[in-house]
């Protein structure tokens, strides 16, 4: 059996690698949607094929690009780092079409009617269409997130001792080939379940602060 | 700049004949995992509670677990239970695994989303309930799923990408070996990319284009 400090450690790596890319792309995404809906055509063009290149390319192929190309030849980036660098790339493309789809389903109306009450372009966006393109949001950025918590157990393929790796090591080592992976899926499962309950209640409960 | 394109042109039918094993794992999961999706999506409305509870366990299993997981569960854990399956084989067990759970969902959705009013006329015409699912829920939920499973193909082709770790000679694996022998990963797994894309996106452009049509008798 494995240590149970070492179990700790790994779950806590699974965790990092998992958030961190997460925020990420949170942050980069708010550039790119901005970019993807600009005014100028060939701006939005640009993005677009940007963000369609992110998605369509495998995300181990970008950790692996990421770890042995740009690693070799630019700059040498440990595992961990590539790991999160790939997965909060294609994040950001991800959670950028999800704010687009958010920001969407904000009728323009809304936007009329802020004008027509004298509210400055900021004030329109932080007041009031991001607020219920937020809501929309959410429970898509929430699926999204689960996924990438599974997508994280890629890193293990660079070497990252996260939750994967070390149910391989432990079943080459051990013999069993199927308890570790068992105890493996139960403990990914297990971490999805408290953030698919938060993105429920949040969601409940800002149904009933905002209506779109 | 020409140094590159040399590369690439040398390296190009290896990476070729990857994408078609790549591409043939994809379509054998599609090919087993959908039916195994449809069953499980009726078996989750089961009125036998304990089918239901089984089903929905192998369901959440499939869709909570890394495919990583599923794959190395199968190809390492199999054998120490005596049952020895090549790597295309654990392979097509691992991702049919992981598309019946995911489409079993999907499909799960679009049958509770044609109009019910369908279903009542159905029984008021006296149509059993075989014939009502054979000729009205089958068709108008499939109608209704086809985009969505269009892009859960896509993300399984992409899935595919992860067999390399058991030594199965897709795409990404050889162009991992090219890598290796030429140290050129950048370029070689760049090649790789853009062959993934090939694929990738004109599958999605045509996805979009189904489910505007799709949408337009429904809106």
């Amino acid at each position: 059996m494995i240590p149970l400090d070492v179990l700790g450690n790994a779950i806590v790596m699974t965790v990092v690698i998992t958030v961190s890319s997460f925020l990420i792309g949170a942050i980069l995404g708010v550039p790119l949607v901005l970019l993807r809906t600009s005014r100028f055509g060939v701006v939005r063009v640009l993005t677009r094929a940007l963000i369609d290149v992110l998605r369509g390319v495998p995300p181990v192929v970008w950790i692996f690009i990421l770890y042995f190309g740009v690693s070799s030849d630019v700059i040498k980036l440990d595992p961990l780092t590539a790991a999160i660098g790939g997965l909060g790339v294609i994040s950001c493309a991800y959670l950028a079409e999800i704010y687009r789809g958010g920001l969407l389903s904000v009728h323009a109306g809304q936007t009329e009617a802020a004008q027509a009450l004298g509210f400055g372009q900021v004030g329109i966006f932080t007041r009031i269409v991001a607020p219920q393109a937020f809501r929309v949001c959410l429970p898509s950025a929430a699926t999204y997130g689960i996924g990438l918590l599974k997508d994280s157990s890629l890193a293990s393929t660079i070497g990252v001792a996260e939750i994967a790796f070390r149910a391989t090591a432990q079943a080459r080592s051990g013999g069993d080939g199927i308890t570790p992976f068992v105890i493996a899926g139960v403990l990914y499962i297990a971490l999805s379940m408290p953030l698919a309950y938060l993105s429920r209640t949040l969601d409940t409960k800002l149904r009933m602060k905002v209506s779109v | 700049m020409n140094g590159l394109i040399e590369q690439w042109i040398d390296w190009l039918p290896s990476l070729v004949d990857g994408l078609g094993v790549s591409v043939q794992l994809a379509v054998v999961s599609l090919l087993i995992g959908l039916p195994l999706g449809l069953a499980e999506a009726l078996l989750v409305a089961s009125p036998n509670r304990i089918v239901r509870w089984i089903t929905l366990a192998v369901v959440e299993f499939g869709r909570g677990t890394p495919t990583l997981v599923l794959l190395y569960l199968i190809y390492y854990g199999l054998p120490s239970q005596g049952l020895v399956l090549p790597a295309f084989g654990s392979a097509v067990v691992a991702l049919s695994f992981m598309t019946g759970a995911y489409t079993s969902e999907i499909i799960r959705a679009s049958l509770q989303a044609v109009p019910r009013g369908l279903v009542e006329a159905a029984a008021a015409l006296g149509i059993n309930r075989w014939g009502t699912f054979r000729f009205i829920l089958f068709p108008e939920g499939i109608r209704i799923a086809i985009p969505a499973l269009m892009g859960f193909a896509i993300q399984l082709f992409q899935t595919t990408s992860l067999v390399f770790l058991i030594t199965l000679p897709e795409l990404l694996s050889r162009a991992y070996s090219i890598g290796s022998t030429t140290f050129q990963y950048t370029s070689v797994l760049a090649l790789a990319g853009v062959l993934y894309l090939l694929v990738t996106l004109p599958s999605g452009w045509l996805a979009a284009l189904l489910e505007k049509r799709m949408g337009r008798h429904l809106a």
